[in-house]
């Protein structure tokens, strides 16, 4: 398999928010706007690229009975990197993901692949596959951030497109995210028969 | 009072699942059938109540008093792992019983974004270890209410001719959010209480 289809793979095929439905938590939590939605998805793909790569490499050396434990402490060992990073450069980012970024260790996109992809294949395939599941995986989340943030706020990434008296409050509180995944679910089924 | 309070802004104003987004996974995996959630809350309830007592001792007598507060993630993962090991273990011997009703649900808690959310909120709310309790405890009813409630629809909708393109997961997302806005129709009820027991 060519990298480059190992990363259309991970858009398309097997999207992780249209397709595989995993990692529902983040998905619906952080979308409340177009921005939330894509840095969650950027913070999930940097520690999925090196995860994917770290347990890849270690897969060797690792026995098979304590696989799940040593891929846990890996992907805890990143994020807790990633929680620090965001916390000292980006503290408007930590304020509005809030619990959700100690919570990727526990995104089943992550430990998932692990099993699926970086315990079976080279390391450079899998940073591939991480890149491309960590786009498909932001690509979700943004498009659902610009759905819910353009109907519930008349906005796109903090650009005001609809006057204010055409907001549907209902899309930036909770029942909206269930709503509006279920209506671009419904979407791709359609397309993917066509 | 205060305990009233949190158990009833808990379970219905602040649900875990409709409105605070956790544990979604099994909200959506384990709810095909009443029999099959109820099963499933009650694990959860178990696990939840239990890892928050025993994260909640973790941060403040081992973490806090050797200033690894950056280490919280970690531990806290470590911790639930091995509890949820631990008590299939147990439960296999003492209770075979409960651990027939339980036991396919126990390997599925490891990864539920609930229990690890629950441990790190206490710690944000800083409470104490009583609240906490009675925090984890009402929000696995919560989790549980939710999740029973939402399979009785699911079974009804098993009934129902669906169109082609909404089969499957997007009719179960709709039907989830309906289910929340229903229970959106508790918002302000905890601050009704804070002001009836008169908290503020």
């Amino acid at each position: 398999m060519s990298y480059l289809s190992i990363i259309k793979n991970g858009i398309v095929k097997e999207n992780p928010t249209f397709v595989l439905m995993l990692g529902m938590c983040p998905t619906l939590a952080t979308t409340t706007s177009a921005i939330n939605g894509m840095s969650m998805g950027l913070a999930t793909m940097a520690v999925l690229i090196c995860t994917n790569f770290v347990i890849s490499c270690i897969k060797k050396v690792t026995p098979d009975m304590v696989r799940i434990p040593v891929f846990i402490v890996v992907i805890a060992a990143f994020v807790t990197i990633l929680q620090m990073i965001i916390k000292a450069y980006l503290p408007e980012i930590d304020a509005s993901l809030g619990l959700f970024i100690p919570l990727i260790v526990v995104n089943c996109i992550i430990l998932g692949r692990a099993e699926a992809f970086a315990a079976k294949n080279s390391p450079v395939a899998s940073l591939f596959d991480g890149i491309g599941i960590g786009l498909g995986f932001t690509i979700g989340l943004t498009l659902l951030g610009v759905c819910r943030e353009l109907l519930g706020s008349g906005s796109v990434f903090g650009l005001q497109l609809l006057p204010e008296t055409y907001n549907i409050l209902l899309f930036v509180l909770p029942p909206g995210a269930f709503i509006t995944l279920g209506f671009l679910v419904a979407i791709v089924n359609k397309l993917k028969k066509a | 009072m205060e305990y009233i309070l949190i158990f009833i802004s808990a379970i219905f104003v602040n649900n875990i699942v409709l409105s605070q987004f956790l544990g979604i996974c099994p909200f959506l995996g384990v709810s095909k059938k009443i029999d099959t959630s109820l099963g499933m809350s009650a694990a959860v309830a178990f696990v939840l109540t239990l890892a928050t007592i025993v994260t909640w001792l973790v941060q403040h007598y081992v973490l806090d008093v050797f200033g690894l507060a950056y280490l919280q993630t970690i531990a806290f993962i470590l911790v639930i792992a091995a509890l949820v090991q631990m008590v299939e273990i147990i439960l296999k011997k003492v209770s075979p019983a409960l651990y027939q009703a339980l036991g396919i649900f126990l390997p599925l808690i490891t990864t539920n974004c609930a229990v690890l959310g629950v441990a790190i909120l206490v710690i944000q709310k800083d409470f104490s270890l009583l609240q906490s309790v009675v925090y984890a405890f009402s929000t696995a009813l919560g989790f549980g209410l939710a999740l029973t409630v939402f399979a009785g629809m699911r079974e009804q909708m098993e009934l129902s001719s669906i169109p082609k393109g909404m089969r499957g997961m997007a009719i179960v997302m709709l039907s989830a959010g309906l289910l929340s806005l229903a229970f959106m129709g508790f918002s302000g009820v905890d601050g009704g209480l804070r002001l009836l027991f008169g908290l503020d």
